[in-house]
């Protein structure tokens, strides 16, 4: 059985390969290949379920070794997968969202005539974020973490004849780096403390290890968090990677890989367990990425970059309960799984949208298309409800568990948090209501023209009713009896937080948050026609407009300083060290010109040097003799 | 010549030593043991009676099988040597303790003879130069004794003669060769290094082209070597006088303290001064053969006027002979006296790697531009020389053994590129090689690449080797002054390359001739040896290893 676990990589690895290599002749078919071995994949994914449900609970960890990777006396990195509790969930919600946004991308790329290189580029992302979740050593995660970068570079640059989607793909890549850096020095902290890399005596030995280095790791591990899940301050890539086709804003910018940073902390929580300082750290850094996020996306007419902005703000949740230790690490995996199914949903709704509206993204542009489109809007409302944390839906249990987690934090820094979390679930409703009113209520502010809007094909409505379908049960589902909590209890730990007030008030709470949010939403743009061009808006709203200046504060930051030392070291190299390789340069040619005179073609001198030669050679010895 | 019988009486002198102290035995001659160097004995005798007795047009084909057959013969009888124990277990002095039979040597008669092939092969080519009535002629002068762009030297032209005396001259040389790594006692040790030299004088004189150049060349060569050897002897006196006996490991057990000094020469006998002076002045000898600075003035002018088959063999061969004479001078004879000629040593290699680096930057010529690049290399290889440990020893073996394989390649590609004159040596005239010519461009960027030590070559290998030696050995001042010569020196290899491949090529530059077989042999063996030692290094260094050890 543990030998299964390799095919779930190997199936996309395959695909990628195929595809890539495979050249024109598989463009008509290339599509459904990507998608067969995407649904492979998930098959086997669910296989190996069925085989961990029918164990004990002690017993659920899986290890497939393959090969020994790096074999140089002490340092040993072996490919070895670990499947348990916690990396079968992931496999579950990458190989199943996957597959279904490789189905909705076999419609929605049908005109493109790069399909078949976008497939193997999905199926690339698939296998390198499988490695990721399945490796059994941080060197391999690493090796994933770096393959889901590329991966995402070349989609977010897919259609690179856009300058624009070029540069967002470059940024990405950049900000990235900052993050993967972290990941680098941390995994080095962690083999000169262990002496490993490997899983199991890392994460077994954090104990023993002192705070101070766990705290320096769990930083490390942090920042590369923020890179991959666009956390403050690493957060600015985000919302231009929506450059991106639309299922990989789905599946990679929203569903799968954004969460990685979250499953790098939960995987590690033993050392953030040990390093109290830098989970607060984490902590806040969640709960500052939760507001940021939501407010952006207040402020957004583009649906995709609203949705980014709510991306950002929902994986700031899940940091924040990452944040809260092993009171919080199941109810981000849950609120992760969660957000995976009704954030997808939403995004393939959007891409829907746009499918229909001649990819316009404005949605000062849409209105009233819940006519056109009903399959649509019935799949985006419900994805809708989720997010927004409507009682009985999936949003609504596992954010309210985050929201009491924080709470439950304990003291002034558990009612910042909570408040904060508590804000949040009011700005989401607001802002996703926003959404929802825009595009789907009102007039219509298109011109039937020029745009006729209409329902996409089935293959890619099937995909957003299942996801639907998951948005609306699936956060029932895990919590009854607890049931996703204690599936994962054994890899992650699991403290059960009391809150200050009852967990029944904080619901409260939360649901009258909710409402008011809505109701804000409702009388700004429900009750009152939305304007075709943007009101020049408040001091905040222009700021959120232009991602609450990220980019002015990254350019005047670092930027501009970085550009003023790149010239001083250009100087230097200029002056100093090709004054001074030059320099030798000139020398040697000079001192040779000069020597080869020595050389005259007479005998005669040649004798001579070679009796003064004899000469000193015979009195060097002498003299170190007398020496 | 009086040095020789000086030498006469020396030896008589020794030899009535003794005859008093002993018996007369009938001298023990260990003939399989001695077997390679008797073959190429006899096939260089057999090749002076082909000149006489066989038919002119005849000669050429003959002489040549003969001497590959002799040759490879002598091949195998060291490899049936090595495999019998004699490199290892059952080493031992053969001919009355004259001849060494051991692992180093072996290993170096194995190298000399190999390249003796391969310079063979080289000496044989009759394609690259341009016959008047369709002919084919060899690099070769028609007649020797020919003065210059006289009427008897057109007439010996038109009658078609060649000079197949080279190929016993070779052979002798070889034979030379192959004594001078083994000869334990310094009296074999000088015959040998006159027979190597000696046909060496004669080949430098030969060249078809640029016979005024090439003559100059062999006076100078021999002048400067008589010279040489006058020292080389003058050491071989006074450390008899020291010692008494000529005998390597007999010097070593004198200095040791732990010898019967012979009663006739108790005045001089453990005297220092003579054993440092005999010895420096030994080295001296040997030194000039190596070419290390200061006395490696003849080696440009020599390496450029002799023709470039005889430049390609004697760069390589002998190079490996005098190395292996050093090695077992120093290590046999004189290791009790480390501490006296390790710093000199580390003098002269110092010198010898800055001096052929530097000066080689602003060279114009190809063939001095690889004359003082294998000044250079004499530097490395000294560098190995004074680790004195095993590890020196089985580097420079392996070092030799690379460098004698690229060496005869590299040379073997200048005798390719022609214009009218014959061979264009001049740098200019290289320009834009690669558009014309990419795989002789490549195959010479292949041997440069392997002079300058980049990895996956054997220079690499070898280099490393070395330096490592000679760094475990205590000697990092010279690893230093070795990398960092070994930059310079890669800056005038990969001009060439530069040239070759990223420069316009000249409207009347030199054509690359198509050679025969023989030369397209000897090429691609040079750069199947560069490439193999470069990327698989670890057998035949292991095989250097074991060979590591001299006999005494």
């Amino acid at each position: 059985m543990n030998n299964l676990i390799g095919l779930l990589v190997a199936a996309p690895l395959l695909g990628a390969a195929v595809l890539l290599t495979g050249g024109r002749r598989l463009d008509r078919v290339g599509h459904w290949i990507g998608t067969a071995l995407a649904a492979a994949s998930f098959v086997v994914g669910a296989v190996l379920f069925a085989e961990l449900l029918g164990r004990d609970g002690d017993d659920r960890t899986m290890i497939q070794h393959l090969y020994s990777w790096v074999p140089v006396g002490g340092f040993q990195a072996d490919v070895a997968f670990r499947l348990d509790q916690l990396s079968i969930v992931f496999v579950l919600l990458i190989t199943g969202v996957g597959t279904l946004i490789h189905l909705y991308s076999v419609g929605y790329m049908e005109h493109d005539e790069r399909r078949r290189r976008f497939f193997g580029y999905l199926n690339l992302f698939l296998a390198a974020m499988l490695l990721l979740v399945l490796a059994d050593n941080y060197l391999l995660l690493y090796f994933g973490w770096e393959g889901v970068g590329l991966a995402s570079y070349l989609l977010i640059g897919f259609w690179q004849h856009k300058p624009s989607a070029a540069t967002a793909a470059k940024k990405a890549f950049l900000v990235n780096r900052v993050g993967d850096m972290g990941l680098a020095i941390g995994i080095f902290l962690m083999f000169t403390t262990f002496g490993t890399f490997a899983f199991g005596p890392v994460l077994g030995g954090a104990e023993a290890a002192s705070e101070g280095t766990l705290t320096a790791i769990s930083l490390m591990l942090l920042l590369a968090a923020c890179g991959k899940s666009a956390q403050v301050p690493l957060q600015s890539w985000l919302g231009d990677a929506m450059e991106g086709p639309t299922p990989v804003s789905a599946l990679i910018h929203a569903a799968t890989m954004v969460t990685a940073g979250v499953y790098l902390i939960v995987r590690s929580g033993a050392i953030f367990n040990g390093a109290p300082d830098a989970q607060t750290v984490v902590a806040v850094v969640g709960a500052v990425t939760l507001l940021f996020g939501a407010i952006v996306g207040c402020a957004k007419d583009d649906i995709k970059k609203a949705l980014a902005g709510s991306t950002m703000s929902q994986i700031g949740y899940m940091v924040m309960a990452a944040g809260l230790g092993p009171v919080g690490y199941a109810f981000a995996i849950m609120h992760l799984v969660t957000h995976g199914f009704f954030k997808a949903g939403l995004f393939l709704g959007a891409g829907s949208v746009m499918h229909g509206m001649n990819d316009e993204v404005d949605m000062r542009r849409y209105g009233g298309l819940r006519k056109l489109m009903p399959v649509t809007f019935a799949t985006f409302g419900l994805g809708y409800l989720a997010i927004i944390g409507f009682p009985g839906l999936s949003g609504f249990w596992s954010k309210d568990r985050i929201i009491e987690a924080a709470f439950a934090k304990g003291g002034t820094e558990g009612w910042i948090l909570g408040a904060v979390a508590l804000l949040g679930a009011g700005i989401t409703a607001f802002y996703m209501t926003r959404v929802m009113l825009m595009t789907f209520f009102g007039e219509k502010r298109w011109d039937p023209a020029e745009v006729h809007p209409h329902e996409s094909p089935r293959t890619m409505t099937v995909p957003m009713v299942v996801l639907a379908f998951g948005s609306v049960f699936a956060g029932g589902l895990f919590s009854l009896n607890s049931s996703f909590v204690n599936w994962l209890e054994p890899v992650t730990s699991y403290e059960h937080g009391h809150p200050p007030v009852s967990a029944a008030v904080v619901t409260g709470a939360t649901v009258v948050v909710l409402l008011v949010g809505v109701a804000l939403a409702w009388a700004a743009y429900g009750r009152r026609p939305v304007p075709v061009t943007a009101p020049r808006g408040s001091l905040l709203t222009r700021a959120a407009r232009r991602d609450l200046l990220q980019d002015d504060f990254n350019h005047a930051v670092l930027v501009k300083p970085g550009e003023y030392l790149t010239r001083g070291l250009v100087y230097l190299d200029h002056t100093v060290v090709d004054g001074a390789v030059n320099g030798t340069a000139a020398a040697v040619g000079g001192l040779s010109g000069r020597m080869r005179r020595l050389q005259n073609g007479y005998v005669r001198s040649y004798a001579v040097s070679m009796f003064g030669g004899t000469a000193v050679l015979v009195a060097a010895t002498l003299l170190m003799r007398a020496v | 010549m009086s040095t020789t019988a000086d030498v006469h009486s020396l030896w008589t002198a020794a030899a009535d030593i003794h005859l008093a102290a002993d018996a007369i035995q009938a001298p023990k001659i260990e003939y399989a043991q001695l077997s390679p160097t008797l073959i190429v004995l006899a096939a260089a005798i057999i090749g002076v009676l082909v000149e006489a007795f066989v038919p002119r047009r005849a000669r050429h084909g003959t002489q040549l099988a003969l001497s590959v057959t002799g040759l490879a013969a002598a091949f195998a009888a060291v490899v049936t040597l090595a495999a019998g124990g004699h490199a290892t277990t059952k080493a031992q002095l053969a001919a009355m303790g004259a001849v060494a039979v051991d692992g180093p040597a072996l290993f170096l008669q194995g190298t000399i003879l190999l390249v003796g092939i391969l310079g063979v092969l080289t000496f044989a080519e009759r394609r690259l130069e341009p016959a008047e009535k369709g002919g084919t002629l060899d690099s070769f002068t028609a007649q020797g004794a020919a003065v210059p762009g006289s009427e008897d030297e057109k007439q010996a032209v038109r009658a078609g003669f060649t000079t197949t005396e080279v190929f016993p001259l070779v052979l002798f040389a070889i034979a030379g060769m192959l004594v001078f790594p083994a000869a334990a006692d310094l009296l074999t040790l000088f015959v040998a290094l006159e027979i190597l030299s000696l046909p060496l004088y004669l080949l430098c004189a030969l060249a078809r082209r640029r016979r005024l150049l090439s003559q100059e060349a062999a006076v100078k060569y021999f002048l400067l070597g008589a010279f040489s050897s006058a020292f080389f002897l003058f050491g071989v006196a006074l450390l008899y006088g020291y010692a008494g006996t000529l005998n390597l490991g007999g010097i070593a057990s004198v200095i040791e303290g732990g010898a019967q000094l012979t009663p006739a020469l108790a005045d001089t006998t453990g005297n220092d001064a003579l054993l440092l002076i005999g010895g420096a002045m030994v080295v001296t000898g040997l030194l000039f053969k190596v070419g290390a600075v200061p006395f490696h003035s003849w080696t440009p002018d020599v390496y450029q006027g002799a023709p470039t088959p005889v430049t390609g063999f004697m760069a390589a061969a002998t190079k490996v002979a005098a190395f292996g004479a050093l090695l077992r001078l120093l290590y046999v004879a004189l290791p009790g006296l480390r501490w006296d000629w390790r710093p000199v040593m580390w003098g002269v290699a110092i010198l010898t790697m800055v001096v052929g680096a530097v000066v080689a930057v602003t060279q114009t010529d190809v063939k001095r531009l690889l004359a003082y690049s294998s000044i250079a290399h004499a530097g490395f290889i000294l560098a190995g020389v004074v680790a004195t440990s095993p590890e020196g020893v089985s580097s420079v073996l392996f070092y030799l053994a690379a460098y004698s394989f690229v060496t005869v390649g590299a040379f073997a590609v200048v005798t390719l590129v022609r214009d009218a004159g014959g061979e264009s040596t001049h740098l200019s005239g290289w320009a834009g090689l690669g558009r014309r010519s990419p795989l002789v461009a490549a195959v010479f960027a292949v041997f440069l690449l392997a002079f300058a030590g980049i990895p996956l070559t054997s220079g690499f290998a070898g280099k490393f080797a070395v330096f490592k030696a000679a760094a475990e050995g205590g000697a990092g001042v010279l690893v230093v002054v070795g990398v960092i010569a070994s930059a310079v020196a890669a800056f005038f290899y990969i001009r060439v390359i530069v040239l070759m491949f990223f420069s316009e090529p000249k409207a009347e530059g030199p054509t690359v001739a198509v050679p025969s077989v023989l030369t397209s042999t000897v090429i691609a063996a040079g750069v199947v040896v560069t490439v193999v030692l470069g990327i698989l290094p670890q057998y035949f260094l292991d095989l250097a290893g074991q060979a590591g050890v001299f006999v005494r």
